[in-house]
């Protein structure tokens, strides 16, 4: 039943809110429907429960309604709406989405609000997720309503937008009870089924292909394993499957985008039997695609990587150079070259240096020992 | 998002010149009271707070000593002019909030209501690792 009510909660939503319901009162309405679903339901299951859920969560709307003239209008328009169909249902996850994601939203906010309206998860599912007390979730939440409630859904979407927001879920997810990356994935998909843009396909190829590797990510006492170390056995070949065909797909349309690039990455690393197999010339050509598309200092140092792999470490650290010094991972990625090029005495305290500027506790603890073998030995 | 943590400490040097608590009026002492709480209900407002605790400010340093035998205790040490008084964590978008909400936290009102312009120590928390990362 939990699958069944987080499927239909964003389609419910999105039909309250393309009848004109208010953002923040329709959401309200869904939840207080979804309560007395989980009462009844267990005893009388209806047989359709999307159309259960849409006329109780919409007879609540109406009860709520501020003015008897509102409510009389809204009333009308109920009598005129005919019964949603396929169509209609990916119009409303799209609409709804478009909501979440409203630009006038932080990316928090709007990370919060996707995953409770959109992803069905609960308050306090979210909260822990993201390791903050739920009362201030909660504030996030309803802030979050409000603002779109007051924007209103007048503006285009931005489709973009949404997709940043689900890169966002799935990149930069907490542990918990919630499985944000497959979570991230779930709402992907259903964009992907709504839209048309090749970009969707791109992201959601991008997230499988990354997903397909998790289970070799860390190794059984928690320490991060990069890539080339990762045992390939342990990648997950269906999801790697799926994705590459996703990719293909998308690819064949000729409209090419930044998930798409980025997405053709994983999949030539995901290729590679073994690390030394790993088709870099080829890599190299998508990051020359990419930096052509974006000006992202990022990416721009992602090349310097492939191009260490294909040229040799001494190009690469002259192109290093046009890297600005605040990027992430920079002297990570410097310890590295020096290390390539035989400078063992260089790499170790670059890889110190690298350590001290770590973001995160895995990636410090792994560049410390980086820096500790070549020191050792 | 990230978390950052915001340090209150007792230092000797402040940046204005501000006679120690205890010799505030019991008024003054209530509004900086008053505005630490209010300071922790905006940011519970804006979905931004996670965590804030004041600590004593008598502590004890310990160390192991070797298997069997019970911890050393010592301290306060008397080279130590530095105390953390408390602290805040915040959840918030960027670094540019995080400094702005320290800010406001120091702009706690002292003697004639005046903000005292305490330092506040502003320290990220470690993240997790991003997945994608190629």
């Amino acid at each position: 039943m939990e699958q069944l009510v987080r499927d239909l909660t964003p389609q419910v939503l999105g039909i309250l809110v393309r009848r004109g319901a208010d953002f923040a009162a329709a959401e309200d309405a869904v939840q207080e429907a979804l309560v007395e679903a989980v009462r009844r339901w267990p005893d009388a299951a209806p047989d359709d429960p999307k159309a259960w859920l849409v006329t109780v969560a919409w007879r609540k709307v109406v009860d709520a309604g501020r003015s008897a003239s509102a409510r009389r209008a809204r009333e009308e328009r109920v009598h005129d709406e005919p019964a949603p169909g396929p169509s209609e249902d990916q119009d409303d996850t799209l609409l709804l989405l478009f909501l979440c994601c409203h630009p006038a939203l932080t990316p928090a906010s709007a990370v919060a609000l996707t995953l409770r309206a959109v992803g069905g998860l609960t308050t306090r599912q979210i909260a822990e997720a993201y390791l903050v007390p739920e009362a201030t979730m909660a504030q996030r939440i309803s802030r979050a309503k409000r603002t779109v409630a007051e924007q209103g859904v007048g503006a285009p979407g931005d489709l973009y937008r949404v997709l940043t927001v689900l890169y966002l879920v799935f990149n930069e997810g907490y542990s918990g009870d919630v499985d944000l990356a497959a979570e991230a994935i779930r709402l992907t998909r259903m964009l992907d089924r709504a839209s048309d843009e090749p970009e969707v396909a791109g992201l959601l190829a991008l997230m499988l292909l990354h997903h397909a590797r998790r289970a070799a990510r860390w190794s059984a006492s928690g320490e991060l394993v990069p890539l080339a170390e990762q045992d390939r056995t342990r990648w997950d070949t269906d999801a790697v499957a799926e994705g590459v065909e996703i990719l293909q797909a998308a690819l064949r349309r000729d409209r090419l985008g930044e998930y798409q690039a980025q997405a053709a990455i994983a999949a030539l690393h995901c290729d590679a039997q073994t690390a030394e197999e790993t088709d870099w010339p080829q890599i190299l050509e998508w990051y020359d695609e990419l930096v052509a598309r974006t000006d992202s200092p990022v990416v721009a140092l992602n090349r310097v990587v492939a191009l260490g792999e294909v040229d040799g470490p001494y190009v690469a650290l002259r192109a290093l150079d046009a890297v600005p010094p605040e990027v992430p991972r920079r002297t990570a990625v410097e310890a590295w070259l020096h290390e390539r090029a035989g400078e063992a005495g260089r790499a170790a305290e670059l890889y110190a240096d690298a350590a001290a500027v770590a973001t995160s506790a895995a990636e410090r603890d792994h560049l410390t020992r980086q820096a500790a073998r070549l020191r050792h030995s | 998002m990230a978390k950052y943590l915001l340090l209150k400490h007792y230092r000797g040097a402040k940046p204005i010149d501000c006679a120690p608590m205890d010799q505030w009026t019991p008024q003054e002492v209530s509004d900086h009271i008053a505005f630490m709480g209010k300071v922790a209900d905006d940011l519970r407002e804006r979905g931004e707070f996670v965590d804030a605790q004041g600590l004593s400010p008598e502590g004890t340093f310990v160390r192991f000593d070797g298997e069997g035998r019970p911890p050393v205790t010592d301290g306060p040490f008397a080279e130590t002019k530095d105390l953390i008084a408390g602290w805040m964590v915040i959840d918030v978008d960027s670094v540019e909030r995080a400094h702005e909400a320290a800010a406001y936290l120091s702009s706690a009102p002292g003697p004639g209501g005046v903000p005292i312009r305490e330092w506040i120590e502003v320290r990220p928390f470690m993240e997790e690792p991003p997945t994608i990362t190629e």
